[in-house]
């Protein structure tokens, strides 16, 4: 008797080890078939892996939180919308530090270093403003949390067009785009790449690692038992709202870096990518359930296929159809999984 | 009652939900090292005041002395902090975790040095004890790492009752802890709650619908009907008849303190 309940529950380990190889192997497969079906020398050359990466970096940032977000039995939909509101500020910061008026000539900027630290400062306090917002109608209002950030999905980005007039904020200083935005770390990894592997590492520790990450989990398994047990829930809740504004924040200075300009009609689909590469990875919709190795997988599966395509020259709105039915996949293998193992 | 100070006492205890008044005036006095039974019919109020002794519903109106000294519990932390752990009905476990994590929320280990400040989780120490914790208890649970919500009804009742057990001081409180359980899983259940009782030296408030149960685990019985105490009985005085009498309200209500009591039969 003993030794079955063993064994079962040992099967039972594995079956979540080997869940998490399947989409493993999804993205091993479609790195390889890219790799034989493409020129040599192009899918897997260092320059195209850089490309895939920073192509990559904003979704897997955003993504990281909405790992948290999501195994807390959170969600936000806002993100999108919070990234715009935030370019569109940090740039106009940027600009009126920095001085890019005619006067100063084309290519001197006084307070450079001074107008990237504000504008920094100034992405990531209006995520956080998101965040505390979001908080705000969801805790204390009661709101569920897809309505209430679905309300400041519109209201963010309706605030980043009336700030900056429905026209993108261009005209940023020439090196943060040349040295940070295209920049590389030691002539080797781009920075955008950097930027997105720290925020990652950072959440993944936090989750797998700490108090703050098994509280996240114990919330969105049974938020009443997480009470009983003594944890404040919605404070907890509230800081990771907060922090997955931020994290927008840090997506809009590297979005602004990347492009030279902060863009209105962008990142409208943030929100969904981002849910859609967190569940790719495992984790559940429905909270107390999640990994962080999935979710960088979940992100770079939609990155390599578009990739992909485009090398090999398939149109690229395939991607979007190939994304919907990975999403599929992955979650019929969960149900299944479900299903087979023991109900709770 | 038993004592003269008895471990924990509620008075006069009222609340109301809505048009329901859940809680009429109900009085409990649970004494130092004891299995006391909690019995009533539904809707009698059992759980209700089970809450409010645990923090986890404010009362409307009442007192509760523990060990002689008034306490307000504004949350389940301060009963916690109080030495009472609480095994609740819909046992309020996190499926998704195993059984260290689930004994162990909201009381955290944290690793020492640097990493303990910023949070890091002492996950061996958690396991350990854990371990060490159901040994104790006589639990076998078929694996350490399986998730709490893949376990069967009695294994998960185990790991609710070790939790209690490793943080309770003063009084363990167990709501209806076989409600959902088999005939083998009630029995070890059972054993669970005198060996809790005995090894630890908490006291043990058991709810429980099952007369049967009560009698051969509680050493002092309390009926609650409609919102109040309709009676207290020492287990060797009373009898199931007596008991079910009592619950219905047919009984001969009369208040005695069990001490005094003389034998009826
Ligand atoms: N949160 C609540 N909101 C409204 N009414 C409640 C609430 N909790 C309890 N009640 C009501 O209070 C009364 C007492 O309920 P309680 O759960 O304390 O009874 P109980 O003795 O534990 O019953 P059972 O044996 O069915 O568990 C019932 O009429 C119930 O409907
Ligand atoms: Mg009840």
């Amino acid at each position: 008797m003993k030794a079955i309940a063993a064994l079962r529950a040992r099967a039972f380990s594995q079956s979540r080890r080997s869940e998490d190889l399947t989409i493993g192997f999804i993205l091993l497969a479609l790195v390889v078939g890219f790799w034989i079906l493409s020129p040599p020398g192009s899918f897997l050359s260092t320059e195209n892996i850089k490309n895939i990466g920073v192509d990559a970096s904003e979704l897997m940032i955003l993504s990281a939180g909405m790992t948290l977000l999501l195994i807390a039995g959170g969600l936000d939909l806002s993100i999108g919308s919070v990234v715009v509101f935030a370019a569109v500020l940090s740039a106009k910061t940027i600009d009126a530090v920095a001085g890019t008026s005619p006067t100063t000539g084309p290519l001197v900027y006084h307070d450079l270093g001074l107008a990237i630290a504000a504008g920094v400062a100034v992405a990531i306090a209006s995520g956080v403003a998101w965040g505390l917002f979001n908080s705000f109608v969801i805790l204390r209002m009661k709101v569920p949390p897809f309505i209430a950030t679905l309300a400041s999905l519109g209201m963010a980005l309706g605030l980043a067009e009336v700030i900056s007039h429905g026209t993108n904020v261009s005209s940023l200083p020439l090196p943060l785009q040349e040295d940070y935005g295209l920049g590389e770390a030691l002539g080797i990894v781009p920075w955008p790449i950097v930027t997105a592997a720290a925020v990652t590492a950072v959440l993944w520790i936090l989750l797998s690692k700490t108090r703050f990450g098994l509280r996240t989990y114990a919330i969105g398994a049974n938020p009443e038992s997480a009470r009983r047990a003594g944890i404040r829930v919605d404070r907890h809740m509230l800081t990771l709202y907060v922090l997955m504004g931020a994290l927008a924040g840090i997506v809009s200075v590297v979005d602004v870096a990347r492009f030279g300009t902060a863009t209105l009609a962008a990142h409208s689909q943030d929100a969904l990518s981002a849910i859609s590469a967190v569940v790719i990875g495992g984790t559940s919709l429905f909270g107390g359930r999640g990994r962080m190795f999935g979710t960088v997988i979940g992100v770079l599966i939609p990155a390599v296929l578009l990739n992909g395509f485009v090398i090999l020259q398939i149109e690229s709105f395939w991607q979007n159809v190939a994304v919907g039915a990975v999403l599929i996949v992955a979650v019929y293998i969960d149900q299944m999984r479900r299903q087979a193992g023991p109900s709770t | 009652m038993n004592t003269p100070v008895p471990l924990l006492a509620a008075r006069g205890i009222r609340k109301r939900y809505g048009q329901v008044e859940a809680l009429r005036g109900a009085d409990l006095e649970v004494g130092e090292g004891e299995v006391h039974a909690l019995i009533g019919d539904n809707g009698a109020g059992k759980s209700t005041l089970v809450k409010a002794l645990s923090g986890v519903v404010t009362p409307d109106e009442g007192t509760i002395e523990l060990r002689g000294e008034r306490v307000a519990f504004g949350g389940p932390r301060d009963a916690q902090g109080a030495g009472i752990e609480t095994v609740y009905q819909d046992l309020a476990l996190a499926p998704s975790l195993d059984a260290g994590a689930n004994i162990f929320l909201g009381r955290e280990p944290l690793r020492g040095g640097f990493r303990g400040r910023i949070g890091f989780l002492d996950r061996p120490r958690m396991r350990r004890e854990a371990a060490h914790a159901l040994e104790d208890l006589g639990v076998e649970l078929p694996s350490l790492e399986a998730e709490v919500g893949t376990m069967s009804g009695g294994q998960r009742q185990a790991v609710a009752v070790a939790r209690a057990a490793v943080w309770g001081t003063a009084l363990i409180i167990m709501d209806e802890p076989t409600a959902a359980l088999g005939v083998r899983q009630t029995e070890v259940v059972l054993s669970l709650i005198r060996r809790v009782c005995e090894q630890k030296g908490v006291s043990v408030l058991l709810i429980s619908h099952n007369m049967a149960h009560v009698l051969r685990v509680a050493d002092t019985i309390t009926v609650l009907r409609l919102g109040r105490r309709a009676a207290v009985r020492r287990a060797l005085d009373t009898s199931l008849e007596e008991l079910t009498l009592l619950m219905a309200g047919l009984g001969n209500e009369a208040d005695v303190d069990p001490e005094d009591e003389e034998d009826e039969e």
